[in-house]
């Protein structure tokens, strides 16, 4: 008798689970547990924004849009990039509206990957980007970012990194989950790498809108890789829109004709409800935007100096709403840390080795949350610093 | 608007040490400021924000549209202090409205005290031409907050 064929393909078995997961399951029957660990706004969706998809739905807008979404929308996104951005993409040949950026880095690396392409992307980083070149048949080649250059990226890290079969680079600043950003010059040197290596750049800037200290500095300002550039953004983070479930793709015309292909066969539309209410957030949003923004950065400065106070190191995080702190020097590795936090003292936060091998060490504390469990949070973590601190 | 107003106008018990650590700031630069704003009259003073629907009924609240002739000195200001000094009078505010001048919130323990404060009070004040009194039923939202509690926190409580 022949043995068994496996059910799952090996490309698919050998895949991890996400770090985060496996703290979600723990957490998941808990009720009394302050949460750190959310990746989403605590607001609700402004109201505005709610009422827009109530009036569609109304209106009986519950149909198939045609695949690269409502041409309303399009143009509403094309205005809100070149405004916001200096980019121009055209609404007809060049913007796909997708099923969040989730959607949209799956499809450009599908739609730019050959078989043994090797993409480069930064770790620490989002969860889903080595597995998502894997699953696009690429190598996902990681680069370390480290706390002593603020986690930023540098065309010096990539160079050491590149090769012949270097495809695409896969970037993600305002940076999930360090916080880090990139600055003026970085962005130029990587465009030039981008150029002088003929990569494309996927450049998933989701928390674009939510930098502190300074303006976001976007690689769609950058003509000369326009030609070579996979703009990703959507209405997620800035306009706590998550379960709408709407991102998009910015890309040149052949790449976005063929993104639309794999869209157009796997998803057909982004759901018609939230293609609604994006618009009605591009065109009207900014003011819910700023009140927004400006919550979470007086909790960033709480968190940064409760951090201070308890002397974990913890630069202060300027973008997205992620602090990093370390937690090396506790003789615990940061999966320990973060379980007898959440053991002994009810707070989740999630290990730093859930997005790489170089987040080790560190903890993802989301400050997307209420200031009152905020401030309860950081005196609980104070707490448990300082016991394991006693000898 | 300062950062410090907007904080404080959330919630007004926040202490000196957060609000320190919210602005980036020390809690001896931030009673200096709030010492400022009492003294130079921006900060008028610190409120509870109570859902009278919540308590036994023994209060009604009142929204008056008045109309009045401006005085050749003093305009609609000395009409409206005059109105202000009355204890039922919880609010005065000088409306763009063509109809009226002045509306006031009014509260009072019963709809005869409103009734009658309107009756012997504020009509008859030099100035005033007439009144018009809508009762309020319910409140939905005050000063910016809504009065249901909202719900729980849905999201799930690790996400990546």
């Amino acid at each position: 008798m022949t043995s068994p064929r496996p059910l799952v393909a090996p490309r698919v078995s050998a895949l991890p689970f996400s770090g985060i997961r496996r703290f979600f399951d723990l957490v998941a029957n808990r009720r009394d547990i302050i949460s750190l660990g959310v990746g989403e706004p605590d607001f609700a969706t402004p109201w505005t924004v709610r009422e827009a998809a109530m009036f569609s739905l109304e209106r009986g807008a519950t149909h198939y849009t045609s695949n690269r979404g409502e041409p309303a929308l399009r143009r509403a996104i094309a205005g809100y990039v070149q405004r916001k951005f200096s980019g121009t993409w055209d609404p007809e040949r060049e913007i796909v509206v997708t099923v969040g950026v989730s959607e949209a880095i799956d499809i450009a690396l599908r739609t730019i990957l050959s078989p043994g392409d090797e993409v480069l992307y930064h770790e620490p980083c989002f969860v889903s980007y080595a597995p998502g070149i894997v699953l696009a048949g690429g190598v996902p080649v990681a680069v370390e970012t480290r706390v002593e250059d603020d986690f930023r990226l540098t065309r010096a890290m990539l160079e050491r990194a590149v090769t012949e079969k270097t495809r695409a680079i896969l970037l993600n600043f305002p940076c999930n989950p360090t916080g880090a950003i990139l600055n003026e010059r970085d962005v130029a040197e990587i465009a030039d790498f981008v150029r002088e290596h003929d990569l494309i750049l996927v450049s998933d800037e989701i928390y674009a809108e939510l930098t502190y200290e300074r303006e976001h500095v976007s690689f769609a300002s950058h003509p000369e890789i326009r030609d070579r550039l996979v703009f990703l953004h959507g209405m997620s983070k800035a306009w706590a829109m998550t379960g709408f479930r709407i991102g998009y793709a910015c890309a040149p015309e052949e790449i976005s004709r063929n993104m639309n292909k794999i869209h157009q066969y796997a998803i057909m539309s982004a759901p018609t409800t939230g293609q609604r209410a994006a618009k009605d957030a591009l065109e009207n949003g900014d003011g819910e935007v700023a009140k927004m923004k400006a919550e979470y950065n007086r909790r960033r400065n709480f968190v940064a100096a409760s951090f201070e106070e308890m002397g974990l190191p913890c630069r202060k995080p300027a973008g997205a709403f992620y602090a990093f702190p370390c937690v090396k020097g506790f003789g615990l590795s940061s999966e320990e840390f973060a379980m007898r936090l959440l053991e002994e003292e009810g707070v989740a936060a999630i290990p730093g080795s859930a997005f790489g091998p170089c987040g080790e060490g560190f903890l993802r504390c989301s400050y997307a949350t209420a200031m009152p469990q905020i401030k309860e949070a950081m005196a609980r973590l104070a707490r448990f610093v300082s016991r394991l601190r006693r000898p | 608007m300062d950062e410090l107003l907007q904080i404080l106008k959330q919630n007004a018990r926040t202490s000196l040490e957060d609000l320190a650590k919210m602005t980036a700031s020390t809690p001896e630069a931030v009673a200096k400021k709030i010492a400022e704003y009492e003294a130079n009259g921006v900060i008028r003073g610190y409120q509870a924000l109570v859902n009278e629907d919540t308590l036994p009924r023994d209060r009604v609240d009142a929204v008056i549209e008045v109309r009045v002739r401006p005085e050749r000195e003093g305009g609609f200001d000395s009409v409206a202090r005059r109105i202000a000094g009355f204890r039922e009078v919880e609010s005065v505010y000088l409306m763009s409205s063509g109809t009226y001048d002045l509306v006031l919130f009014v509260s009072g323990k019963t709809l005869q005290d409103v009734a009658g404060f309107v009756a012997r009070r504020l009509s008859t004040l030099d100035g005033v031409l007439s009144t018009a009194t809508h009762f309020m039923l319910k409140t939905y939202k005050l000063s910016g907050v809504i009065m249901e509690p909202p719900p729980a926190d849905e999201r799930l409580q690790v996400s990546p």
